[in-house]
C-alpha cells in the first residue's frame, strides 16, 4: 500500500498543483514533493524491517496480453526513489526566486515527471515499466521547450525537438524488444523475463533493442549529441531534472532490465560497451576543457561521469555495481548543485560564458565556498560522495582490464583540469562590470547548498549503510546476469 | 585512542571555527585559537614520542569504523601510530605550530586572515591523517587533502590569475601522480587483498610474481614523484612560491612535499623486494638533485632559489631511499624540515621588511638591520651546505656514504649537487645580507628587524638546524646512531642489502671530502660575491648555458608545447569537428533519412507534439492487437 501511496502522491499533487492556480502552485508542488519524500523514508523503514527483502505490490491489470500492475522496491530501487524524492522538492525550491510564467503548468509538469520516474524505478512489469518510461519523457519535453530561456527560439526548438525524437526513437526499439520477449514469456512480469531461455543469437540481437534506448538516455558515446544543447537550452530546473534524475533511468534500466534478462547478449557485447563508455569518459572530459558555456561544460562533464558508471556496470563485478549505484546517487546531488550554481550565476550576471565572468569570490564569499565544495565533490576528492563511487568504479574497471583502468583513470586528471579552469575563470581574479555587483547567497539559496553538501559528506564519510542496502539487489542482478 | 583522535580532530575543529566564525573574531583570537589547535596535538605527540623513545609506548593500530564496506569488501577508517608516524607527527605539529605563530604576525594585515588560518589548520588535519592512516586509502585521503590545501593556499591571493594558474598547475600535476598512486592501490587491493599496512607486512611477498611487486612499487613511486616534486613532475613546486611565505615553509618545504618519502618508507617492506624500482628511485632522486641544484645557481628570486633547493634536497632523500638507506632518508627529512623551514621563514622576514621585494638583486647589506634574521639564516645555510657540526652535515653525509657504497656514479652526482647547494646558498646569503643595500631609499628608510612572533620561531628552528644532527651521530666514530635504533621496528630487513659496510677510513675520507668541498664552494661564493662584488645579470642579459639555466632549461615551455597546447587543440577539434560534424552529422543524417522515408509513406513531418503523442498511443494499441493475435 505504501508503494502505491508514494507512487501516486506526485500524480495527485500534480493535479492539485494545477488546480491551485499560478499563485500557490509552487507551494503545493513543494508540499507534494516533500510528502513523497516522507513516503520514501517510510518505504526505507519497511524495507529495513523486512530484512531488505523486496517489498511488492501486484494487481491484475490486463488479462490478455498479460500485463499486471506490479511494483517492487528493493535496495536499488529505493536508492533511486530516494534520489528522486529528495531532488524534486529541492529543484522546486531552487525556482522560488524566479517568476515563472504559467507556474501551475510548470510545477504540475515537474510532479507529473516525478510520477513517471518513480514508476520507472518501481515497475516490476515490463509493459508498465515501458509506459512509465515514456510518461517521464513528456513533461520534460514541455518544460524544456516552453520554459527555456534562450532568446534564439528557433535554435531551442530544434535542440529540444531533437532530444525528443532521439529518445523516443530509442525507446521504440525497446518496445519491439519487449514484444519479442513476450512471445516467449507470455507475461511481462520481471520474474518471467529473468528466467527466459533465449538462444545466444536472439540475445545478441535483442541486446541492441534495449541498449540503444538506455544508451541514448544515459547517454553513452556516440549517442550523446542531443545532450549538450538540450542541457543548455532547457531552463535550469529542467536541466537538473534531466541530469540529476532522468539519465539514471537509463543506468538503472541497464541493471534491472538488461543485464539479468539478456545475460549472453550482455556477455557478447560487454567489451564493446566498456570501450565505448571509456571513450566517452575521455572524450567528454577533453571536450569539457575548452567549453566556454558553463552549462555545456557541465553537460560534457556529466557525460564523462556517466560513461564511467556505464563501464562499471558492465564489468559485472560487485564493486562495479556498488560503485555505479553510489555514483548515480552522488552524481545526482553534485550535478544539481553545479547546475544550481550555474543558474545563480546566470540570474545575477545574465551570462553563462565563463570568459565574461571572474572575481565573484571577492564579492560573494559564501557562494564561492559552497560552489568550491560542490566542484571538489565532482572532481572526486576523498571524503566526498563521488570519491566512493569513482574509487569503486575504477577498481572494477581495473579488475576487468588494467589498461582500461589507466585510460578511465585519466578522468581524475582531466576533471581537475576543466573544473578548476571553470572555477578559476568564473570565480577568481578581478571583478568586472558583470560581476562587481554580484549578490551573495540569500538564506534560501544557502539552504539548498547546505542540503546538497550534507549529502556529499554523508555518502563520502559513511557510505557503508548505503552500500549495505544494495547488497541483496546486486546479488540478485549478478545471479541472473552470470547464469 | 582518545588522545590519538584529538591529534587529528583538534586541527579540524580549528578549521571549522575559523571558517565559520573567524571573520567575527579579533585577529589575535582567530590566529591564537588556530595555533592552540596545533599546539595541543604537539603536546600529545610529544608524549607519544617520548613514550616510544623510552619504550613505554606500544604501537597503536586502531580501526575506528568500516568506511567502505559491503560483502567481503572492507576498507576501514583506522589509525596507526608507530615510530615512523610519531616522527612525522613531531615535525608536522612542531614546525606547524611555529609557523602558525609566525603567521599571526606575518599575515596580520591581510583581510582574509581568518581564511588563512582555517586553511592552515585544514592542511595540518589532512597531513596528520596522511601520516596516521593505517591503510593506503586513509593515507590517500590525507594525500589528496593536503593537495587541496596546497591549491587553496598557493592561490590564496586569488585576485592574481598568475597565482591561480600556479595553484591549478600544482593540483593537476599532483593528480597525475595521484593516478599512479591510485593504480598502485588497486594492484595491492586486488592481488594482496588488503590495504592495511600491518596486514600487508604479514603477506609473504615471495609467493607473488616479482613483476607484480615491481609494478606496485613503481606506481606508488609515481605518486611520490608528483607529491614530492621529482623529475618529471617537479615544475609545480617553484611556481607554488606564489603562496604566502609561511605556506612555502610549511607545505612546500617542511611537510607536504616529504609525503612521498613518508609513503615510500611506510611501504619499505614492498620496495626492498623490488631492486629495479629502488634503482629507478635512486636514479630519479640523484638526477633531480643535480638538475634542480643547477637551476638554483642562477635564480634571483629569493624564494625560487629556496624552492629549487627544496626540489634538489628532496632528490637527495629519494636517492637515500633508493639505495636502501631508509633511516638516512628520514633523518634528512627531519633536518631539512628544520633548516629549510627556517630559511623560508627567514626569507619571509626579509620580504616583509622590504614590503614584498623578492629579487636578491635589489637587496644587500640586510645584516645590519636584521641581525636575528641574518644569523638564523646563516646557521640554516651552513646546515644545508653540510658544514660540521650543523645538522645537515650528518644527514647529508649519511646519504653520500650510502650512495658511495651502492654506486659510484650516484655518489658523484649527489656530491656535485651538494657542492652546488653550498654555492647557491651562500650566493643567496651574501647577496641578501652583505655588501650595500641596493634597494630604493624608501625601502631603506623602513628597514627593520621583524617582531618577536617572527624572530622566535626563527631562533628555535635555527637552534634545531644547528643541533639536530645529534639524532644520528655516525656509528663508525663510535657514536650511537639514535634514529637508526628508533626507526628499526618499522623497517623490514632488506633481503638484497649488501652485508658489508664501508671501512672506517673510507667513511672518514668521504666525510672530510664532502666537508672540504662545501667549504670550498662557500669560499668561491665569498670571493665572487663579497670580494669581487659580482651581481647577477639583469633579465635578458644572460647568454649561452647561463641563459638556458636561467630559463630553467625551458622545461615549462616544453611541457606547454607537449601537453597543454595539444590538449587544448584536441579539445577544440573534438568539439567543433568530431562532435558537431562527425558524430552529430551521422545522427542528423539518420534522422533526416528516416524523415524522408517517412514523408514518402505519408506526410507525417507536422512538427506537432500532439501528433507524436497520438502516434505513441496508436502504436501502443497496435501492440495490444499484435500480442492479442499471437497469444490467441
Amino acid at each position: 500500500m505504501l508503494l502505491l501511496i508514494t507512487l501516486f502522491l506526485p500524480l495527485l499533487f500534480a493535479l492539485l498543483t494545477y488546480l491551485s492556480g499560478n499563485r500557490y502552485a509552487k507551494y503545493v508542488a513543494l508540499l507534494g514533493g516533500l510528502l513523497a519524500f516522507v513516503g520514501c523514508n517510510l518505504l526505507k523503514q519497511s524495507l529495513v524491517s523486512n530484512q531488505l527483502e523486496p517489498l511488492g505490490y501486484t494487481h491484475d491489470w490486463i488479462a490478455n496480453p498479460l500485463i499486471a500492475f506490479s511494483l517492487t522496491v528493493d535496495g536499488l530501487a529505493l536508492s533511486l526513489i530516494a534520489l528522486t524524492t529528495f531532488l524534486i522538492p529541492l529543484i522546486v525550491f531552487t525556482t522560488y526566486s524566479k517568476t515563472i510564467e504559467n507556474a501551475k503548468a510548470f510545477y504540475s509538469l515537474i510532479l507529473l515527471m516525478e510520477f513517471g520516474l518513480l514508476g520507472v524505478f518501481m515497475a516490476a512489469d515490463g509493459f508498465l515499466y515501458y509506459v512509465f518510461w515514456e510518461l517521464a519523457l513528456i513533461p520534460i519535453y514541455f518544460i524544456a521547450l516552453l520554459w527555456g530561456e534562450n532568446r534564439d527560439k528557433a535554435f531551442r526548438n530544434r535542440a529540444i525537438f531533437k532530444f525528443f525524437v532521439y529518445t523516443l526513437a530509442g525507446s521504440l526499439f525497446m518496445l519491439i524488444g519487449f514484444i519479442y520477449l513476450y512471445q516467449y514469456s507470455g507475461s511481462f512480469s520481471i520474474q518471467s523475463l529473468y528466467t527466459l531461455n533465449l538462444s545466444n543469437t536472439e540475445q545478441v540481437v535483442l541486446f541492441w533493442a534495449f541498449f540503444i534506448a538506455f544508451a541514448i538516455k544515459i547517454p553513452v558515446f556516440p549517442f550523446h549529441t542531443w545532450q549538450p544543447d538540450t542541457y543548455k537550452e532547457a531552463p535550469t530546473a529542467g536541466t537538473m531534472l534531466l541530469s540529476g534524475i532522468m539519465l539514471k533511468m537509463g543506468l538503472y534500466s541497464l541493471l534491472r532490465w538488461l543485464l539479468p534478462v539478456l545475460p549472453h547478449g550482455v556477455e557478447f557485447w560487454t567489451p564493446y560497451v566498456i570501450v565505448l563508455a571509456t571513450i566517452g569518459v575521455l572524450y567528454g572530459s577533453i571536450i569539457a576543457i575548452k567549453q566556454d558555456d558553463l552549462k555545456k561544460l557541465l553537460a560534457y562533464s556529466s557525460f564523462a561521469h556517466v560513461g564511467l558508471i556505464t563501464a562499471g556496470i558492465f564489468t559485472l563485478t560487485r564493486e562495479g555495481m556498488q560503485g555505479a549505484i553510489v555514483q548515480m546517487f552522488a552524481h545526482g546531488f553534485n550535478v544539481v548543485g553545479l547546475f544550481y550554481a550555474a543558474e545563480i550565476i546566470l540570474q545575477r550576471t545574465g551570462t553563462l560564458s565563463i570568459s565574461q565572468l571572474g572575481g565573484i569570490r571577492s564579492v560573494a564569499p559564501k557562494f564561492a565556498t559552497v560552489f568550491m565544495i560542490v566542484v571538489l565533490a565532482s572532481v572526486a576528492l576523498p571524503t566526498t560522495n563521488a570519491f566512493i563511487g569513482e574509487f569503486l568504479l575504477l577498481f572494477a574497471s581495473f579488475q576487468y582490464n588494467t589498461w582500461l583502468a589507466v585510460a578511465a583513470g585519466f578522468t581524475i586528471i582531466f576533471s581537475a583540469v576543466y573544473m578548476l579552469r571553470m572555477y578559476q575563470l568564473s570565480m577568481l581574479g578581478e571583478t568586472n562590470e558583470k560581476t562587481a555587483g554580484f549578490q551573495d547567497l540569500n538564506w534560501q539559496e544557502m539552504l539548498v547548498f547546505v542540503l546538497i553538501i550534507m549529502g556529499i559528506f554523508q555518502i563520502g564519510l559513511v557510505p557503508s549503510s548505503f552500500l549495505g542496502m544494495m547488497e541483496n539487489s546486486i546479488d540478485q542482478i549478478l545471479s541472473f546476469s552470470l547464469r | 585512542m582518545v588522545n590519538l583522535l584529538l591529534i587529528i580532530l583538534l586541527p579540524l575543529l580549528g578549521f571549522f571555527v575559523n571558517a565559520l566564525v573567524g571573520k567575527k573574531l579579533p585577529k589575535s583570537v582567530s590566529g591564537g585559537f588556530a595555533s592552540l589547535m596545533i599546539f595541543i596535538p604537539f603536546v600529545i605527540s610529544t608524549s607519544y614520542f617520548v613514550g616510544f623513545v623510552n619504550g613505554s609506548q606500544q604501537k597503536l593500530d586502531i580501526d575506528i569504523y568500516n568506511w567502505i564496506a559491503f560483502g567481503d569488501f572492507k576498507i576501514t577508517f583506522g589509525l596507526l601510530l608507530d615510530q615512523l608516524s610519531a616522527t612525522w607527527l613531531m615535525v608536522v605539529t612542531g614546525i606547524g605550530f611555529l609557523i602558525h605563530l609566525y603567521s599571526i604576525s606575518y599575515m596580520h594585515d591581510d583581510e582574509k586572515f581568518h581564511n588563512f588560518f582555517s586553511y592552515l589548520n585544514l592542511f595540518i588535519f589532512f597531513m596528520l591523517l596522511l601520516v596516521l592512516g593505517n591503510n593506503f586509502l586513509i593515507t590517500f585521503i590525507g594525500w589528496e587533502g593536503v593537495g587541496l590545501c596546497s591549491y587553496l593556499l598557493i592561490g590564496f591571493w586569488f585576485k592574481n590569475q598568475d597565482y591561480n594558474n600556479a595553484a591549478k598547475k600544482a593540483f593537476v600535476m599532483n593528480r597525475v601522480g595521484d593516478l599512479g598512486f591510485l593504480l598502485g592501490i588497486f594492484f595491492i587491493l586486488y592481488y594482496l587483498k588488503t590495504l592495511n599496512f600491518t596486514q600487508l607486512q604479514a603477506v609473504n611477498l615471495e609467493l607473488l610474481p616479482h613483476g607484480l611487486i615491481v609494478a606496485i612499487t613503481m606506481l606508488l613511486f609515481v605518486g611520490a614523484i608528483g607529491k614530492s616534486a621529482q623529475i618529471p613532475l617537479y615544475t609545480w613546486l617553484p611556481d607554488a612560491m606564489a603562496g604566502p611565505t609561511p605556506v612555502s615553509a610549511l607545505i612546500h618545504a617542511a611537510t607536504m612535499v616529504t609525503a612521498g618519502i613518508y609513503m615510500l618508507v611506510r611501504a619499505n617492506f614492498l620496495f626492498i623486494h623490488a631492486p629495479e624500482t629502488m634503482m629507478i628511485v635512486a636514479a630519479i632522486g640523484a638526477a633531480t638533485a643535480i638538475f634542480a641544484a643547477t637551476v638554483g645557481v642562477l635564480q634571483n628570486d629569493i624564494k625560487k632559489v629556496l624552492a629549487y633547493s627544496t626540489v634538489s634536497q628532496l632528490g637527495l632523500m629519494f636517492l637515500a631511499l633508493g639505495v636502501g638507506a631508509f633511516t638516512s632518508g628520514v633523518f634528512h627529512v627531519v633536518t631539512h624540515a628544520f633548516f629549510k623551514a627556517c630559511l623560508f621563514l627567514g626569507s619571509g622576514s626579509v620580504i616583509h621588511a622590504l614590503h614584498g621585494e623578492q629579487d636578491i638583486r635589489n637587496m644587500g647589506g640586510l645584516k645590519k638591520w636584521m641581525p636575528i634574521t641574518f644569523w638564523t639564516f646563516l646557521i640554516s645555510s651552513l646546515a644545508i651546505s653540510g658544514i660540521f657540526p650543523f645538522s645537515g652535515f650528518f644527514s647529508k653525509d649519511e646519504i653520500l656514504a650510502s650512495a658511495f657504497e651502492h654506486n659510484k656514479v650516484l655518489w658523484v652526482v649527489a656530491s656535485l649537487a651538494s657542492l652546488l647547494t653550498a654555492f647557491y646558498m651562500f650566493r643567496l646569503v651574501f647577496l641578501t645580507f652583505t655588501g650595500n643595500f641596493r634597494g630604493i631609499e624608501e625601502q631603506k628608510h623602513h628597514l627593520h628587524e621583524s617582531p618577536a612572533l617572527i624572530t622566535i620561531p626563527l631562533i628555535i628552528l635555527a637552534v634545531l638546524a644547528a643541533v639536530g644532527g645529534a639524532m644520528g651521530l655516525p656509528e663508525f666514530l663510535g657514536f650511537h646512531h639514535w634514529l637508526k635504533g628508533f626507526l628499526s621496528p618499522v623497517l623490514a630487513t632488506n633481503p638484497h642489502a649488501e652485508a658489508h659496510g664501508l671501512s672506517h677510513s673510507t667513511e672518514l675520507m668521504l666525510m672530510g671530502g664532502a666537508f672540504a668541498g662545501a667549504v670550498a664552494s662557500i669560499a668561491y661564493a665569498y670571493i665572487k660575491y663579497v670580494k669581487g662584488g659580482a651581481l647577477p645579470a639583469n633579465d635578458g642579459e644572460e647568454s649561452g648555458v647561463g641563459k638556458l639555466v636561467y630559463n630553467k632549461y625551458y622545461i615549462d615551455e616544453i611541457y606547454n608545447a607537449l601537453f597543454v597546447k595539444p590538449s587544448l587543440l584536441l579539445s577544440d577539434f573534438g568539439h567543433s569537428v568530431i562532435d558537431n560534424k562527425v558524430v552529430d552529422g551521422i545522427v542528423n543524417f539518420t534522422g533526416k533519412a528516416s524523415l524522408i522515408i517517412g514523408s514518402q509513406v505519408r506526410k507525417i513531418q507536422s512538427g506537432y507534439i500532439g501528433f507524436y503523442l497520438l502516434a505513441m498511443v496508436l502504436s501502443m494499441v497496435a501492440i495490444f492487437v499484435y500480442s492479442f493475435m499471437i497469444t490467441g
